[in-house]
């Protein structure tokens, strides 16, 4: 064995982090023996540990490199990197099972209230943000950051930029996860809905998240292929987006720099305009634009169809950029917020319907010339019948935004259907969807394990959503129409306590539906795995055989 | 109503004047952007491009 010619050294990055993680670890310890109180120095103790980790990760993986960094084209291809994808994928598996079951946890205590056993770690207000949190952030997060890594490689034709920021990405992020949620259990909460983490983790994330966006953008810049694709658009107002929004709905004055609790900047009802501003947009651009680009790649993809318009997708992009960020006031109806703002709101939402609608029928609309494959191909079943969901929910939330019917759902459970109509519809769906096809093709395997058990996870999930929607609305309009019943002497007709009561079918129902839900993803993950375990490899052609394109 | 002339309030009503008409404009020049029949060709073969990778 020859030699490699060049001589082995650190690259700046290696040495660089490894410095910065070393004295973290020693900045993290000294936080810990002074921290003011339990949770965060648990918090600072576990950072310490994961400083140190990631120490050794470099350090070892230094050793266990070869001299050179791996080749951006091997034999005039590019050098696709997987390694964070497929980390990102797995995470993605095993917090939306975390997730679902904690979902699954808080549905029952609500049917069964004995449930939260009295103990303050598990009752309902701390484990609803662990579900919340660990449905979108840590299982929608890892599917986003997955699917973007991919998309943006094999669209432009170039391997991921950097050697270890997309680990950094990939770790930081879930253990900007793994703190935001051990410090939901023990109590630590800056009380914003959907932005819950205090200040350190808040932090943390901001870096992650600048991380994210560079590793992106320069893969982006170094592209072979001329053309910026659209999902890469979708991926990029993602990014850019959330990063803005966390910034603007967290500025925090601790108490104490070894504290776990700190104060909002903004108070009042500039607060609460910002959180939503936050909050609506996280759905809008979080929830709604990643998972677009997912659309916009893997549709065309697993149906072997083009886009069919990409002129209504560059329409689709800048309309949803333009509107969305305006609908948020709509959460604050009748509230302190002026009216006008809330008009404002409600119009915009309304407006929104246009790009919605245009985005689902683009969606839809590429399997025209494919549409019998929906019957022999349960994930391409799926991706569809997410992005009918998408349809439904994106119909429905502007009609609930107008101050009208606003006034009959709002802080009923129609809200929650809405949402998981969207959630579980929509963004599960389509999640599960590009997992299905992102696994095969990220470990190199010829396809899934077994397409029936697709088919049951389908069925099963679909069953469950069904259930856990139709039991919401049920439930929402009963509960917004027992709230406002007078009687003939103007009363009100039903004391709350009676409301809550009436609800407890309901809530059976709804926990069923969420059970099966969870069953599918179970159904999935051993899919999953075995499919990574036993599957075929995918035997790669030499480039002189390649079919012409 | 703003008595006092300041940097801030002329921005500020500068912004709220103007941006709704640029805003609209910028749209507009996309959409026109996007139905430019000379752009056609370069669209539909981006609408394929997740078909021909690798």
């Amino acid at each position: 064995m020859s030699q490699p010619s060049i001589s082995k050294s650190m690259t700046f990055g290696e040495s660089g982090l490894a410095v910065v993680f070393a004295v973290t670890a020693f900045l993290c310890v000294i936080a810990s023996a002074k921290a003011l109180d339990a949770p965060f120095a648990f918090h600072a103790a576990l950072s310490a540990a994961a400083s140190l980790a990631a120490v050794f990760f470099i350090v070892n993986r230094y050793f266990e490199r070869p001299a050179a960094l791996p080749a951006q084209e091997i034999n005039g291809r590019p050098n696709y990197s997987m390694g964070p994808i497929k980390f990102s994928a797995f995470m993605a598996m095993f917090w939306g099972i975390a997730g679902f079951l904690v979902g699954l946890i808080i549905a029952s205590q609500l049917a069964w209230p004995a449930l939260n056993f009295d103990l303050p770690w598990i009752s309902f207000g701390r484990l609803r943000p662990l579900h919340t949190s660990a449905v979108i952030f840590a299982f929608g997060g890892n599917v986003l950051i997955a699917t973007s890594f991919y998309v943006v490689q094999k669209s432009c034709r170039a391997r991921l930029a950097g050697d270890l920021a997309p680990w950094f990405v990939v770790l930081g992020y879930n253990f900007f996860i793994l703190i935001a949620g051990t410090g939901y259990l023990l109590g630590v909460t800056q009380s914003k809905e959907y932005a819950e983490p205090e200040w350190y983790a808040d932090l943390w994330l901001t870096i992650v998240w600048v991380v994210y966006l560079l590793v992106f953008l320069a893969t982006i810049f170094k592209r072979k292929e001329p053309h910026i694709f659209v999902a890469n658009w979708f991926y990029l107002a993602f990014i850019v987006t959330i990063a803005v929004l966390h910034l603007g709905n967290n500025p925090a004055l601790p108490v104490s720099v070894f504290g776990s609790k700190s104060y909002v900047a903004w108070g009042g009802i500039q607060d609460a305009m910002f959180q939503w501003w936050y909050g609506h947009n996280a759905v809008g651009f979080f929830l709604t634009a990643g998972f677009l680009a997912i659309m916009y790649y893997f549709i065309p993809k697993r149906a072997e169809r083009p886009i069919y318009s990409y002129r209504l997708s560059i329409i689709h992009f800048w309309a949803l950029i333009f509107l969305y960020i305006w609908a948020g006031p709509h959460h604050l109806h009748y509230t302190a917020l002026p009216d006008w703002t809330q008009t404002l709101g409600m119009t915009f939402s309304i407006m929104l319907w246009m790009p919605s609608w245009g985005g689902m029928i683009n969606g839809l609309m590429t399997l025209s010339g494919a549409w019998d494959k929906l019957r022999t191909d349960p994930v391409l079943r799926m991706l569809v019948v997410s992005v009918a969901f998408y349809g439904m929910s994106t119909f429905e939330g502007p009609m609930m935004s107008i101050k009208v019917v606003n006034s009959l759902s709002h802080y009923t459970d129609w809200t929650i259907g809405h949402v998981h109509s969207g959630a579980l519809g929509w963004v599960g769906f389509v999640s599960f969807g590009a997992l299905y096809c992102l696994v095969p093709w990220a470990w190199n395997r010829k396809g899934l394990y077994s397409l029936k058990l697709v088919n049951w996870h389908f069925w099963v999930a679909t069953l469950g959503i069904v259930l856990y929607i139709s039991a919401m609305w049920v439930s929402g309009i009963l509960q917004g129409l027992m709230w406002r019943a007078y009687t003939s002497l103007g009363f009100l007709e039903y004391s709350f306590i009676e409301t809550v009561e009436a609800m407890h079918p309901f809530y059976i129902i709804r926990a069923a539906g969420g059970g099966l839900f969870l069953i599918g993803s179970l159904i999935m993950a051993y899919n999953l795995w075995m499919t990574v375990r036993v599957g075929e490899q995918e035997v790669q052609m030499p480039v002189a055989l390649q079919p012409a394109e | 109503m703003k008595a006092i002339l300041t940097v801030h309030n002329l921005a500020s009503d500068l912004v709220t004047t103007i941006w709704t008409p640029v805003f609209v404009a910028i749209f507009l020049a996309i959409i026109a952007y996007a139905f430019w029949p000379r752009n056609k060709a370069a669209f539909d073969k981006a609408a394929h491009l997740p078909l021909r990778e690798e």
